[in-house]
């Protein structure tokens, strides 16, 4: 059978496209969707995904084929065609590439601006006013009649650890590094989606990372937690910072990463679309535990998430009434923290060193009696 | 008579004719010829590569099972802070710009030696101590930061490790600076007459592009060290947060140099890729202007791209947005030399000797880490992958699959001028069938490992992934085995190969018109190049065949496999009329199209 070059070029581009594009949005290759950015962010992947199949098919194609068809005859000892170059042909494969790439990188901003990264300050700058909580016992309310957007790093921490759950586990000596006015700003966000621009979000979390463990503290609640509940459907505000090195909070299911940085607030807006138990890892390098660093978030419907928040809240209670009866002075952040131990799966040394910033490290001796011991 | 043949007669007086016999006593001593501080590169760093092999071994043999069993937490973050350390510092960026470097420059521009011989010996011999420096830390407790160093963590641990870290660093950073300026000044200042900057080897292109980022970013990386030094043993506080200093202000440093650190790892092999494939598929390389600039082009955009490492670090916004494109324009250059490269292997007449096979491995592998650095490049999808084992895959398919594929292509390519002594052709294809499999299976699993959720520098992992890392470990065996082949190989040839004559390849560039090895200082006369460095091609008869060039007609039979083009017109001709071409010196040229045809030869 005789098949003109030109016919069967056209096939072999028909099926690599087939191809591609069938790889692309088979390629098992990412865990299970839970949040709504989740989607989108596959979106993109299985875009340049298909692109990439095309492209590594098309160049191994070539070199195969050229390392078969092409290969010298045993004996030929003359050259090639003095073939030299041609110009169209470089604007050729220096246009495609382009369009490509100008292609993903708008697509990718699209998505981004989607998943809310373009709108990094909206919960601050717009809803602050209105989150100003009175919380009880809180001395610090009264001087936080904010001095106008100088530290906005600052400001976010001062907010956090009025919450007195919060306050106990955050390393406050840390100073809060100044953000820059305007443009400037340099602390890393994924903020809300454009839907949700401008208002607040259901939940607000602080997140606090040291060595080795999240810890989650619930404002106004005063629920501490080694574990992440999230409820279903409803979007969530992670304010994030770490007491001594970097740490990285992930989770692969919903496809979303932010640095804990000491002396910074950052920030995840997000909104969980599928109740169940997913990994929290923590992606940035921070010691030798930096494996260990592990937990789980919860995703779960608005009534089972209300029970677990009332449950801790009664625990809570309990346990305070018993601190306080006992002491009736203001407890000890040890004191404090005590009953949660056990449950954040962190050894009652770790919480001393949280509490007392000359003796934060070493801390790898502690925390490999607390390995022997799990 | 072939081409080769032609420019090896007209280079007859430049040719030496006594061979120089290195007393291997003079390897050790502090030699001034760029040859010995060449092959002292190789040999060297090629020992650090085993080093960084045996390092990243014992890493993997951690990882062959989910729980910590093979070597304790705080030693398996040493390993892969040391193994990471000393494959870049002391096996690819000193063996790709200071051996392969140092060996060819003065021979490809036909000088007969560096610029600045001494300067040569003197970055050549701070590569040792820095690397012994760097590897007695295991002594006191090696580095466990990563080979990034990110405070806090690195002021707080292994604080005497970490000190070693940035002094060898240090050093070894000043070897490449001093390199760099002599890169320069040589390809600058001393190629042959006649041989104008566009008609230097692609090899010296690439350096020429390697060396000015070399120039530009290792300062920064010296600045940062030094600070973080301060912050370690003096307390100040530039990036410790419990002063009021900023972590971030470090990864900006860091990555200001570390990023176009991996153009200093791939451009040098680019320029070796060019060379080889244009040699042993006997074509000439296609669109020799495209991928000359291409390499400055890589060079100037691998300067603003850095902060691509720091999409989850505390970036604004439209910094991330400014980041991801530039890096993804990064890819057009790439592509270009990538297509050149394929447009120069069609309808050539392939040798699938070990150098070619490499060169084409390398080709197909980086394509695979140039497509996941586009994908890593895409913020959204960034966000998901940074730190996990997608990017390990995505890095070691670019300095892996990418520098260390083409570093051995160019060790196969070149052994023979080095030597003298050609290598065994059977123990290089078992040698590359082994770097393809092992390399593909310890490697291409991490991808998805990655995007299932696996992070980066952990001594533990979940246990689902466990069958997968089994196959990486099981790949990077694979790996560690197939330097055995390649060592017996080079140390027996070296000895005992067969003898390898002055231009085995039949290649046109100038290193191949002298002795093998070369005399002590290269050349008799100044070399010319009277054929251009890429001009193979067979045509019946030259002389009618040029001369038709001069008067309009072109010659159809040449370019009529090339689309778009037009034998008449230079800009789309295909054939040795087009724009593209790297011409030979007018004055000496063989053919008469080319003596009389000076536009476009202009010398710097």
């Amino acid at each position: 059978m005789n098949i003109p070059p030109s016919i069967s070029t056209l096939l072999i581009g028909i099926v690599l496209t087939l191809v591609s594009i069938w790889y692309g949005q088979n390629h098992h290759l990412l865990p299970s969707q839970a949040s709504e950015e989740a989607l989108l962010i596959d979106n993109l992947f299985n875009a340049m995904m298909t692109i990439g199949t095309g492209l590594f098919l098309l160049v191994i194609g070539v070199i195969l084929f050229s390392a078969i068809r092409f290969r010298q005859k045993a004996g030929d000892r003359t050259d090639g065609p003095p073939v030299h170059g041609n110009i169209p042909l470089e604007i050729l494969w220096t246009a495609i590439p382009s369009v490509i790439v100008l292609g993903i990188s708008i697509y990718s901003f699209e998505i981004y601006n989607q998943i809310g990264g373009l709108n990094p300050m909206d919960h601050h700058a717009m809803a602050h006013a209105s989150e100003v909580r009175s919380v009880p016992g809180s001395a610090l309310a009264a001087t936080l009649e904010a001095p106008p957007r100088e530290n906005l790093n600052q400001q976010i921490q001062e907010e956090a650890i009025r919450d007195p759950a919060t306050a106990a586990v955050r390393n406050e000596t840390i100073p809060q590094l100044k953000d820059a006015p305007e443009r400037g700003v340099t602390s890393g966000r994924i903020g809300p989606t454009p839907d949700k621009v401008g208002k607040l979000p259901e939940y607000a979390i602080n997140v606090t990372g040291l060595q080795y463990a999240w810890i989650f503290t619930y404002p106004d609640t005063g629920v501490v937690s080694g574990e992440l509940h999230v409820p279903v459907g409803r979007e969530i505000r992670l304010d994030i910072t770490a007491n001594d090195v970097l740490h990285a909070f992930w989770v692969p299911e919903f496809r979303l990463k932010q640095d804990a940085i000491p002396g910074r607030q950052s920030e995840l807006r997000f909104t969980p679309s599928k109740p169940g138990t997913y990994p929290v890892i923590c992606a940035e390098l921070c010691g030798a535990y930096h494996g260990a660093m592990k937990t789980t978030v919860i995703a779960e419907t608005p009534e089972d998430f209300n029970t677990w928040l009332k449950s801790q809240q009664v625990a809570n209670q309990e346990e305070n009434l018993k601190t306080i009866a006992l002491q009736p002075t203001e407890p000890s952040t040890e004191d404090f923290l005590a009953p949660y131990v056990a449950q954040m799966g962190i050894p009652a040394e770790a919480i001393q060193q949280i509490s007392d910033p000359h003796q934060s490290y070493p801390m790898s001796g502690h925390m490999a009696s607390l390995h022997s011991a799990s | 008579m072939t081409q080769a043949q032609l420019q090896t007669e007209a280079n007859f007086e430049a040719h030496g004719d006594r061979p120089k016999v290195t007393h291997w006593r003079e390897y050790f001593g502090f030699s001034t010829d760029h040859k010995v501080i060449g092959i002292q590169y190789l040999v060297t760093t090629f020992i650090f590569y085993l080093v960084g092999g045996a390092l990243a071994t014992a890493v993997r043999t951690e990882l062959a099972t989910p729980e910590v069993d093979f070597v304790s937490r705080e030693v398996y973050n040493q390993l892969f802070t040391v193994h990471a350390t000393v494959m870049i510092f002391l096996w690819i960026v000193p063996a790709g710009t200071g051996g392969f470097g140092n060996y060819l420059i003065p021979l490809m521009i036909g000088a007969r030696d560096m610029a600045f011989p001494r300067l040569n010996a003197i970055a050549f011999w701070m590569i040792p101590p820095g690397g012994i420096l760097l590897l007695s830390s295991f002594l006191v407790g090696a580095p466990a930061a990563g080979w990034t160093s990110y405070p806090p963590l690195s002021i707080i641990t292994d604080k005497a490790g970490e000190m070693i870290w940035i002094l060898s660093v240090l050093i070894l950073g000043t070897s490449s600076i001093l390199g760099g300026v002599n890169f320069l000044v040589t390809m600058w200042k001393m190629r042959t007459p006649g041989m104008g900057l566009n008609q230097m080897p692609l090899f010296c292109w690439a350096m020429l592009a390697t060396s000015a980022l070399i120039l530009i970013s290792t300062p920064v990386l010296a600045g940062a060290l030094i600070l973080l030094a301060f912050d370690i043993v003096a307390g100040t506080a530039f990036f410790n947060p419990t002063g009021g200093g900023d972590p971030i202000v470090y990864q900006h440093m860091f990555w200001f140099y570390s990023h176009p650190a991996v153009y200093i790892m791939i451009l040098p092999i680019f320029g070796m890729i060019s060379e080889i494939i244009s040699t042993h598929s006997r074509k000439p390389i296609f669109g020799y202007k495209a991928i000359a600039y291409s390499s400055i082009a890589i060079s100037f955009l691998g300067l603003i791209v850095w902060a691509h490492h720091m999409f989850t670090s505390g970036t604004p916004p439209w910094l991330r947005m400014f980041f991801m494109f530039t890096t993804m324009v990064i890819a057009v250059p790439t592509g270009i030399k990538v297509f050149s490269w394929l447009a120069t292997m069609w309808g050539g007449k392939i040798r699938l000797n070990s150098a070619m096979l490499f060169a084409m491995g390398f080709v197909s592998m980086f394509v695979i880490g140039g497509n996941s650095g586009v994908m890593v490049a895409a913020v959204p999808f960034d966000i998901h992958v940074h730190d996990t084992y997608f990017i390990v895959a995505h890095l070691h398919y670019v300095l892996f699959g990418g520098s260390v594929f083409g570093l051995y292509s160019g060790f196969y390519h070149w052994f023979p001028k080095m030597t003298g002594r050609m290598m065994n052709e059977t123990w290089g294809i078992v040698h590359f069938i082994m770097n393809l499999v092992g390399f593909n299976l310890a490697f291409m699993p991490m991808h998805k490992l990655g995007l299932m959720g696996m992070n980066r520098r952990i001594a533990e992992y979940d246990p689902k992934y466990a069958t997968l890392n089994l196959i990486c470990s099981i790949g990077a065996y694979i790996l560690a085995f197939s330097t055995i082949p390649f060592i017996v190989n080079a140390a027996w040839s070296w000895l005992a190969g067969p003898k390898a004559g002055d231009n085995p390849w039949q290649s046109l560039t100038l290193e191949w018109m002298t002795t093998s090895p070369p005399p002590v200082e290269n050349f008799e006369t100044d070399p010319v190049l009277a054929i251009g460095p890429y001009d193979y091609g067979t045509i019946d008869d030259y002389d009618s065949f040029y001369r038709s060039l001069i008067s309009g007609n072109g010659n159809g039979a040449v370019t009529a496999d090339v689309p778009f083009s037009d034998p008449g017109d230079p800009t789309t001709s295909a054939g040795p009329d087009s724009t593209l071409r790297a011409k030979p010196d007018p004055s000496v040229a063989v053919h008469p199209g080319d003596r009389q045809d000076d536009q476009g030869n202009g010398s710097a």
